[in-house]
Order: structure tokens, then C-alpha cells, then sequence
């Protein structure tokens, strides 16, 4: 099933609303019988001794958006899902709040299990996002994905 | 040769911009490498890919007037 290319990114965190009405939106499409989210949460790590209080987050967005097209063909013929969404955000997010949001469905459980991992695990090691920590003192530090 | 480089994450902050243009007589991305390590010193040991025309390199890979090159730090979404 081929999907237009749509947009990833957005400024700020995303809303636990937007998530709420992105599960609502779908109650039309009752040929799925299995959803399955990933919620990406900027965590308070102590670095140092010092506490993170919020992510900036940056990206090169022509390739990544490009990079996000190309997972999204990939993991359409590597899964029967029946939809799939991906947000990202860029810009500050304060811990508590959520940076990456991945939605699949499907007809059957399984499946979506599956594609969410294999999207979470791709989006963080293949598109190019930096996030800069900041801390409760205002100094930064780069975040490098492990 | 006239190249357009971009730059992202800390290796925006290290040379102080987010693009510029090199005009030299580079003719593939090593020389990049070699280049920029001696213009920014800071970026001798930083770990980083090259990306031509928003495709990731993995082996030295010649140059044109019209390529997208792009130095991206370790990637951290999610």
C-alpha cells in the first residue's frame, strides 16, 4: 500500500490531546482490530549531578523527512499494517513531555507489535535528530542516542 | 570548486554556522574531513557522518560543484 509523504515534525511537545484524538480519528476504519503506540517522554536524567529539564531538539529536516518517507514505504512492505502515523518534535520539550509519537494499526495484534518496534528502533538510530540537553542551571549537552 | 557544506548539532556550534560555502580544490569527501579538521581543530576527534545529497556515505565518495554535503553528529531523536 503506497502513502503520500506527510509531515513528521512539529514545534513543541506533543499534546496527550493530539494522541487522544489521533486514536478517535481511527474509530471509523473498522477493518482494524489492533492499535499500538510508542510515546518517546523527555526524562529528567541527573548528568554530573546536574538534572535535565528539557530537550532541544534540532534535525536536518529535508533528509529526515526523506528518511521518514522511505521507513514508512519500508515498514508498509514489511507489515501488513493498515495505518501508521509519526510525529517528532523539534524545538524544546520539558521532561514530562512527549518527543516522538509512532501509532500503528493493524487487523491483528501481532503485527503491530512487531512494526512498533522496528519503527522506534529505526527512527532512533537512521534520521538525523539532535537533541541538546539543557539543565536546571541553563548549561547543555549534546544527547547521543545508545 | 565551489561546495556548499551544512552543518548540524554540536558541529554547528564548534564552527559557529549552520552552512557555508568552501571554495577549494576538494574532490571527494576525505579531503573534506581533512580540510575542516584543520580550519575547526575542535572537530579532529568528534564523531560524525557525512551525508551527500541527504544520502549518508559509507566509503569515500568523489565530489561535483552541485553536491548537498551535510555533517551530522550522532543522531538523538526519540
Amino acid at each position: 500500500m503506497k502513502k503520500k509523504a506527510k509531515k513528521v515534525f512539529q514545534e513543541g511537545p506533543i499534546a496527550a490531546s493530539f494522541v487522544g484524538e489521533s486514536i478517535a480519528k481511527h474509530q471509523s476504519k473498522t477493518s482494524i482490530g489492533a492499535h499500538s503506540i510508542f510515546m518517546g517522554q523527555v526524562r529528567a536524567d541527573e548528568i554530573n549531578g546536574k538534572t535535565v529539564c528539557a530537550i532541544n531538539y534540532s534535525a536536518y529536516e529535508e533528509m529526515a523527512e526523506k528518511e521518514f518517507y522511505n521507513l514508512r514505504e519500508e515498514t508498509f512492505e514489511k507489515f501488513e499494517l493498515s495505518c501508521m502515523h509519526i510525529h517528532h518534535s523539534l524545538g524544546k520539550v520539558n521532561v514530562g513531555e512527549i518527543c516522538l509519537f509512532v501509532f500503528v494499526s493493524a487487523k491483528h495484534r501481532k503485527v503491530v507489535f512487531e512494526a512498533l518496534e522496528f519503527l522506534v528502533e529505526e527512527i532512533k538510530t537512521r534520521i538525523p535528530i539532535f537533541g541538546k540537553e539543557i539543565f536546571e542551571d541553563d548549561s547543555q549537552t549534546w544527547k547521543v542516542n545508545t | 570548486m565551489n561546495l556548499k557544506i551544512k552543518y548540524f548539532g554540536m558541529i554547528a556550534e564548534i564552527t559557529g554556522k549552520k552552512e557555508e560555502n568552501l571554495v577549494s580544490e576538494i574532490g571527494d569527501t576525505e579531503e573534506i574531513t581533512q580540510l575542516l579538521a584543520l580550519k575547526y581543530p575542535a572537530m579532529e576527534n568528534l564523531e560524525y557522518k557525512i551525508a551527500v545529497d541527504q544520502e549518508i556515505i559509507l566509503s569515500k565518495q568523489n565530489l561535483t560543484e552541485k553536491s548537498v554535503i551535510a555533517l551530522l553528529p550522532p543522531f538523538s531523536g526519540g
